[in-house]
Formats: structure tokens, sequence, C-alpha cells
């Protein structure tokens, strides 16, 4: 069978996409496959994760992206490709360009179409801080038999909540 | 810490009770978001200080969380292996939550939050992990109720999130939507007719992917496969979750199809062998782990294809998660041997079949 890109070599690779919900075969030679990024020589594992490892392997990205450490938990890509799990959010930045191209190869795209995240908002973030530390100072008051401490306390945690 | 799973609702099972839609093929229905809480290394490579840090936040956050507030919490790294063990028997915690493979020991601040159907495992592999784990085939009611806990835990404590990537795991496979929606699916007609090889390579051609009963790196046991989605970036929920319900429904479509086959060209052969696995499980002296599991799965199918009556789907989803060897020594109150496990396991099948005996036609 010819290749049904160049239609001049022999097509060695099925490609199965999925196009608009819709299956659609392609038979294509080592080359055509090549340029559409479908990899060849090197059999798929079944396995998820091994899929998934292999492409953190193949990674072509310039070593110079790569060199350094996440300054917030001292990460290096060294460590992630032993282990294959970031160390921190931060990570996610400091590797950023690695990271987009493996997430790519991954999911089929680096882009996040779901759910947009709203975080707390500020005074949220300060009320709950506040009340861990005080329902923290009733735990102790309570510990020490300091029932007068307590009960305020446990007024004001009231108010708060 | 001692635990007590007769706090939950039906001991934490009610999700086997075979009152959601295709009950007969479809056991349960499990949906999971990955989170993990800004500020903090992800939890394998935080301290123990830092993953005691994120206990105390999300435990202020859903002590006031609708739908969690009542829920029990268990701390793992408080229990003996044996508890552990149950707990992961019966699909309430991972079991790298559970600390019970090599490679991941128990962690200091790993806890469970347990409720009706809802829960959250703290400092898994990521933070946080919400789940929702439903009777049938109940995708999106499964996810409704997962999002609500979600947005509200979301709104109270601060989450990773990257404004291209989405939300952030430690493993890269979760990040972006952090969801895995899956189906406990159990398919002996297939197998049977050896037509699943072709359903699970087209399974992954439409990027799904399965598993054994015990999710990720377990084996296929008596005809049960956990499929779910394999990406998670890229797509939304609702598209990932409309593409499973739409596989899986033909899945079911193919299954019940191969049955009529089944039926149709081999009938007595097929009653024979189904009725011959209920004989051995109601009369067995010693049965193994896999023994029991294939067993069932002929009386489940037989069940579903009304040549055994007067049997609940129920009765039997039970006996999976109970014939284990951790609830087996939990009902005899003491750790057993290979070989005493194999002989309490027949002696449980039988007694809990022998209820319905009566009955069964």
């Amino acid at each position: 069978m010819l290749c049904d890109n160049c239609h001049q070599r022999d097509a060695v690779v099925n490609l199965t996409t999925i196009e608009n919900n819709a299956v659609r075969q392609l038979h294509l030679c080592e080359q055509c496959a090549a340029e559409r990024g479908v990899e060849t020589s090197v059999a798929t594992p079944k396995h998820p994760l091994g899929e998934f490892l292999q492409a953190v392997q193949q990674q072509s990205v310039p070593a110079s992206t790569d060199a350094g450490k996440c300054a917030f938990c001292g990460l290096t890509m060294k460590d992630f490709r032993a282990t294959g799990r970031m160390g921190c959010a931060r990570c996610y930045s400091t590797f950023e360009p690695s990271m987009r191209e493996l997430l790519r190869r991954v999911h089929g795209s680096p882009r996040h179409t779901g759910r947009a995240y709203r975080p707390p908002k500020d005074e949220v973030l300060e009320k709950a801080s506040v009340l861990g530390e005080l329902r923290e100072r009733l735990r102790r008051a309570i510990e020490q038999e300091q029932f007068e401490v307590a009960a305020e306390l446990r007024d004001r945690i009231r108010v708060l909540e | 810490m001692t635990l007590d799973l007769s706090l939950l609702p039906d001991g934490g099972v009610r999700w086997l009770d075979a009152a959601g839609a295709h009950s007969d093929v479809v056991l349960s229905t499990r949906v999971r978001l990955a989170r993990n809480v800004d500020g903090y290394a992800f939890t394998g490579r935080a301290r123990d200080g830092e993953r005691l840090r994120v206990l105390v936040q999300v435990r202020e956050a859903l002590q006031v969380l609708p739908g969690l507030d009542d829920s029990l919490m268990v701390r793992i790294d408080e229990l003996g292996p044996a508890d552990r063990a149950l707990l992961f028997e019966r699909h309430l915690v991972s079991k790298e939550l559970a600390g019970l493979e090599p490679q991941h020991p128990l962690r200091t601040g790993a806890a469970v939050y347990l409720s009706d159907g809802l829960s959250v495992m703290i400092n898994e592999e990521d933070h946080l992990r919400l789940q929702s784990l439903q009777s049938g085939f109940e995708l999106r009611a499964a996810f409704a109720a997962l999002d609500r806990v979600d947005r509200e835990l979301g709104g109270r404590v601060p989450f990773s999130y990257h404004p291209e990537f989405g939300y952030l795991t430690a493993c890269p496979t979760n990040v972006g939507t952090g969801m895995r929606a899956s189906v406990l699916i159990h398919l002996p007609g297939l197998v049977l007719t050896k037509e699943i090889g072709r359903v699970l390579a087209g399974l992954q051609q439409m990027g799904l992917t399965y598993r054994g009963l015990y999710g990720e790196g377990s084996e296929v046991v008596g005809n049960f496969f956990q499929i779910s989605n394999q990406t998670t970036l890229g797509r939304s929920e609702e598209d990932l979750l409309d593409q499973l319900i739409r596989v899986v429904g033909h899945v079911i479509e193919r299954e019940e199809e191969a049955r009529r086959v089944l039926l149709r060209d081999a009938g007595y052969i097929i009653e024979d062998k189904l009725w011959r696995a209920y004989g051995t499980l109601r009369y067995a002296r010693s049965l193994t782990f896999e023994e029991a599991m294939n067993y069932l799965s002929g009386v489940r199918l037989a069940v579903g294809l009304k040549l055994i009556g007067g049997l609940s789907v129920y009765t039997l989803n039970k006996l999976l998660i109970f014939s284990q060897a951790a609830h087996l020594s939990a009902a005899e109150g003491r750790s057993l041997t290979e070989s005493e496990t194999n002989l309490a396991r027949a002696r449980y099948v039988r007694r809990a079949l022998e209820e319905e005996a009566g009955s069964v036609g």
C-alpha cells in the first residue's frame, strides 16, 4: 500500500486520528509519519505511564532551559526524569518550555480548557488564618485549663464564623 | 487511633448497592480531582512539617463544608497495617495513601475524610484527591457532587493553578482538569466471545485507558475492568465525561450483544458452566482470591442472563469486597496465613450464599 500523503513510498504506519468526533485512518510512510510527529522507530509501550516516561526521556529541549533548579523546592530536571514527578507548583514555571512540550506530547495539547479557577479572596484567606490561630490558642487554653481565656476565644471565633 | 467503619452508612460500601443505572454490567462510577494547596512543595517532596500544615489548613476548611461537615476523619498515619489494608480493600483510599507499597511508605500527615459517596484524601501523591463514588453508571451525578465540593473548598483554600496549564499536579499526566473519571465494568461476555481485545484496542484509540479492579498497575481479575480517560488537559471536564459516557455506553451494548450471542449459540454449555461456578462457591472448602473472583464473575453473569434467579447483585458485589484477605482477617479478629485465608474465604462465601439459597433456582 502506498503512503496516503506522498503517494510514493510504501505505507508502514497506520495512524488513527479523531477529528470532529470522526475517526480517520491514515496510512503513512516512515518519512511522512515523522513529519506528523509520529515516532516509528520506538515500540509504543502499553502502559500509560510507560508512554509518559518515554515522552520524558525523548524530550529534545535545549539543555540550557533545563539546567538549574527550582528556586522553591530545589528540583532539577534530572530529579524529574528519575521520578516522573514535579516537586512543587513553581517547578512548572521554572521549567516552563520543557513542560509545555511534555504536556503537548502526553495530552495532545498544553492548554487547559476546563474549569477556570478563582482563588479565595484575600480577606477569606486572612480570616481563615486568623480563625486557625484562634482555634489553636483555644485548644491550648483548654489543655491548660484557662477557662476564662477559652471562653473569650470561643466568643471571638463565633463572631468571625 | 482505632478504625470504626460502622460509623459510615453501609460501612462505606453503598456504592455496591446496585441501585444505579446498568448495574448488572457496571458496578460503580468514580470521579476524582487532583488538587494541590499553593505555597507548599508537593507531597512527595514536602517535609513532614509541611504535610502537617497542609492537613491543618484543609481540616479547617472541610469542617464547615456542606456535604463533608459530618464526615469521618481518619488519620491514616496513626493506623496499623491491618486497618490500612481494610480501607484500601474497601476502595476508600488508594494503595499509595495507605502506605502499602514498598516504593510509597506511609507518610506523616496522610489522612482521609469519608462521607457517604464522597471522600477527600490528604497527602496522597497530590495534597488533595477529591473523590466521588457512586453505584452503577452515573458519571454526571458523580461529577456534579464532586464539582460542588471542589468549588467550595477551592474558595477557602488556595489551589495551585497555572493560567495556561490549569490545575498543577505532581505527575504531569494529571495536569489540567486533574480529573480522572472511571467506570468499573464487568465484561465476561466480551471475554468469552474473545471480542475483548478489539474493544480494549478501540478504547485506546479513543483516548481512554483500562486497568484492573484496583486501578493503576493492578491486574484484571474476574473480568472486571476500570475504563477511564487517559488525558486530562486540552479538553473540558464536560467533554471528557461526554466521551467516556458515549464510549462506555457502546461497550455496554457490545457486552449485552455478546451475552445474547452466547445464550443463543451455546446456551446449555454456558448454563452448565455458570451453575458449576455457583456450585463451587456454594460448597468449596478452600478458595483463593483469584478463584473466588472468577467464579463470582460467572455467577454474576448468570444472574444478568437470568439463568440463576433469586440472588441479588448487591450480595455478589459485597462478596467481592468482604472476601478479601484483610476483611477476612478483621472478621476473624486475627491475622491469617495464606491457607487459613483461603479456608476463611470459602466459609464466608458459603455462608453468604446459604442465606439466599432458599430462593435460588
